[in-house]
């Protein structure tokens, strides 16, 4: 795709200088609310981008000048509103106003695409992407928000001036320090990582099997079969935890840790069901009468012919069964007790009786926990298939 | 298969059971809020404790925000796991009432003072139910940002200024519930001190109350959790707002933040330990010994090298001394100081058990509204 399809020729200034102004108007609302008035700023981001777009092409003869210009425009500007970080901001902003408005006034935005697109085709197009654009920023922002603020040198959720000044001051990574000193915070790590894991080996055994046995054709009752193990996916967790809180009471295994993990268990079961029971729809019966064909019993059947076909959708499901457990604080909460404190329920207690950027610091690191899991197995599974001689899709 | 490996399982949980039993004779459970107020009670109360008896393992567990909830369904579960419940008097009353707190008889539990009065002339009136255990005495007061004060107009000294959005605008952070909110607004509607729980027992005077809440309400910032206004105060989020003292304390003189402190019409109120019933005997003999150690006159003096909180102990006062950390004399700072003293409430155990339920339903409709 990066060679043109379309020929591009350079628009009129009725296009262009309009568009530009209106996302200027756009910028500007965000700005203008955060200042006070969000009419004033779109009214100022409109005739400011407007004039610029129009100033830029018309008045000043080549490209790299001109985007430049704009970019100094904006930097000039955001130091003078906000110093340091202002200037970073304001840079940023001015170095894609420059872009957008040469992106529109020599047409550049029509060379990707096939020529037989209608105008009407083509905002659709780009309307399309920036709405995916603005769907992943807000599912990712407040993740973002939480990563700078656990390096505050305060102890309060606070971006502090010194923070907004780039200070070094500002930062520190005495949260950091905290969580792997303090002894509240270590056990509960401790408690997750003893949980977590054995949680998923049993979810995944336990889920495997179930799959295996009701994708089998002759049990009676599969469906209903079915939707009673997946039932914890449906039914209110806060409902399961009770009940399971007055059940495990009496039973004993109210505050053990064995409690904890079967009922972690429980609730990671039906992640692997899902997944294993959709990878088996693609699993050809006929291999597995095969090697019994050939004397295998069963059990090496299983393990040596149908687990490694459908090791994908283990290992996912006992992927989504480890998150589970390890996101897990409204079960752990009830069948729990203080001795297996969790880092969520930590977490949990630490927002509500004292807000510490400690919890932040300890979110950052589980983010990068899970980015890391979630990239090997990505990485893994690709590589299977480069093995198995399938395209990665 | 599944059948033996379901008979195995229930074998399996069979032995356990009493080995946890078992292994838990030396561990106890203290329930407690979190935070510093926590902190103060694990170097006051329970690391010297574990110093004497270092085969006892303690657990925290941050539960004392639902408490009686969670006491309850432990009841009627019939699975008390916690040796020790750090409660507000008022949940320590409802506790006993519902038999879900122990009685008990001071002067047998508790340690008689340093001067050898007795424990139960020593605590005094603080011991308000015979299931209460009292550790401190705290109070609700306000606090607000110094930077924030708008310019030739001087610092808020009253609790009526929080009433006053003209001449100190701005946000408060109030607490979500009616107890404390509805005196302050009766008291800066014009009822004397004396008459406010007369005046509050009356239809018309609760509607009064709420409506002098109201000409702040589109101004205030609710909290629930002891922690969220020290937060508002540092994010500058809020101008002025409710907690306990021990909380602002920590954010002026610990964290530093530009924040000062409202004495004026601070609501006294009281926090100790209840004893959950249906202990275990081995696990009910190791609470008694530890709240008999930790109740003595010197461990509540040693709380408040930590926390601006004053000892229930009478004997306890005199010994009060310097924060551990910071150095500072921390008399100045106890609510029950003279200075801060001047112009208080006490927290009406009796008229709130009667009225709770009713003003709370108001007090709800009303914030929806």
């Amino acid at each position: 795709m990066s060679a043109a399809l379309t020929p591009i020729s350079r628009k009129p200034v009725s296009f262009y200088v309009p568009v530009v102004a209106a996302a200027g108007a756009f910028a500007g609302l965000f700005i203008g609310t955060a200042q006070g008035s969000g009419l004033l700023g779109i009214v100022i981001g409109a005739v400011l981008l407007g004039v610029l777009a129009y100033a830029a092409t018309k008045l000043v003869p080549s490209e790299k000048a001109a985007r430049w210009g704009i970019a100094l425009v904006f930097i000039v500007a955001g130091f003078a509103l906000g110093a340091l970080p202002g200037a970073i901001v304001g840079g940023a902003f001015g170095w894609f106003f420059g872009w957008f408005t040469y992106w529109l006034y020599e047409g550049r935005y029509r060379a990707r695409l096939v020529p037989y697109l209608t105008p009407g085709q083509v905002l659709w197009h780009y309307t399309f992407r920036v709405i995916c654009g603005a769907i992943l920023v807000f599912l990712i922002t407040p993740i973002l928000v939480v990563m700078p603020l656990s390096f505050n040198a305060e102890n309060f959720f606070t971006f502090t001036p010194e923070m907004l000044r780039l200070d070094p001051a500002g930062y520190s990574l005495k949260h950091y320090r905290d969580f792997f000193t303090n002894n509240d915070w270590q056990q509960a790590l401790k408690n997750s990582v003893m949980i977590a894991p054995v949680a998923t080996l049993l979810s995944v055994s336990f889920g495997t099997l179930a799959a295996i046995g009701l994708s089998a054709e002759h049990v009676p009752f599969r469906r209903a079969i079915m939707a009673i193990l997946i039932s914890p996916m449906i039914v209110p967790l806060i409902i399961s935890a009770a009940g399971m809180y007055f059940f495990y009471s009496r039973i004993g295994l109210q505050g053990t840790y064995f409690g904890v993990v079967l009922a972690h268990a429980a609730l990671g079961i039906p992640f692997v069901i899902i997944t294993v029971t959709a990878t088996l729809v693609g699993f050809d019966r006929s291999l597995t009468r095969a090697a019994a064909n050939m004397g295998a019993d069963p059990v090496t059947t299983f393990f040596r012919v149908q687990m490694p076909l459908i090791m994908p959708g283990v290992i996912s499901g006992g992927l989504f069964a480890f998150i589970t457990s390890f996101d897990e604080v409204v079960v752990v909460l009830f069948v729990g007790s203080a001795g297996q404190k969790t880092l969520p329920w930590q977490m949990f207690t630490g927002l509500r009786e004292q807000i510490s950027p400690t919890i932040l610091a300890v979110a950052t690191i589980l983010v990068g926990i899970s980015i890391a899991l979630l990239t090997t197995v990505e990485l893994l599974r690709r590589r299977s298939e480069r093995l198995r001689g399938m395209s990665p899709s | 298969m599944k059948l033996k490996s379901l008979a195995a399982l229930a074998a399996s949980t069979a032995l356990l059971a009493p080995m946890a039993m078992a292994e838990m004779a030396d561990e106890m459970t203290l329930v407690s809020w979190g935070g510093a107020y926590q902190k103060s009670q694990v170097r006051a109360y329970a690391e010297p404790y574990v110093a004497m008896h270092p085969e006892v393992k303690v657990v925290w567990d941050e539960s004392s925000n639902e408490a009686v909830a969670k006491l309850r369904a432990m009841n009627e579960a019939g699975n008390i796991t916690w040796d020790l419940v750090d409660v507000v008097a008022a949940d320590a009353i409802r506790l006993c009432d519902e038999g879900l707190a122990m009685e008990f008889d001071p002067d047998e539990l508790l340690l008689p003072g340093d001067d050898g009065t007795a424990a139960s002339e020593d605590f005094g009136d603080l011991i308000v139910s015979d299931c209460f255990i009292p550790q401190i005495v705290y109070s609700t007061t306000f606090g607000y940002r110094t930077d924030l004060v708008p310019e030739g107009v001087a610092a808020p000294s009253t609790v009526c200024d929080v009433f006053d959005l003209e001449k100190y605008p701005g946000k408060r952070a109030l607490e979500k519930r009616p107890i404390n909110n509805m005196e302050w607004a009766l008291y800066c509607d014009g009822v004397a001190k004396d008459e406010i729980y007369d005046v509050l027992a009356t239809e018309e005077g609760q509607e009064k109350a709420l409506a002098k809440l109201d000409t702040i309400k589109d101004s205030v910032v609710w909290w629930s959790a002891g922690a969220d206004t020290p937060q508002l105060l540092a994010d500058g989020e809020v101008f002025m707002g409710s907690t306990y003292n021990g909380r602002l304390f920590s954010v002026i003189e610990e964290q530093k933040q530009p924040v000062a402190m409202m004495w004026d019409m601070q609501v006294f109120d009281l926090d100790g330990w209840i004893i959950p019933t249906g202990l275990s005997e081995d696990h009910l003999a190791r609470v008694e010994d530890f709240v008999k150690f930790a109740t003595d006159t010197k461990r509540l003096a040693d709380q408040a090298k930590y926390i601006s909180y004053g000892p229930a102990r009478f004997s306890s006062a005199p010994l009060v001394g310097q924060h551990a950390d910071l150095g500072i004399d921390m008399a100045p700072h106890m609510p029950t100081d003279p200075e801060n003293a001047k112009n208080t409430l006490l927290y009406n155990y009796e008229f709130w058990a009667d009225y709770r339920d009713d003003i709370d339903a108001k007090f709800q409709a009303w914030l929806a509204k």
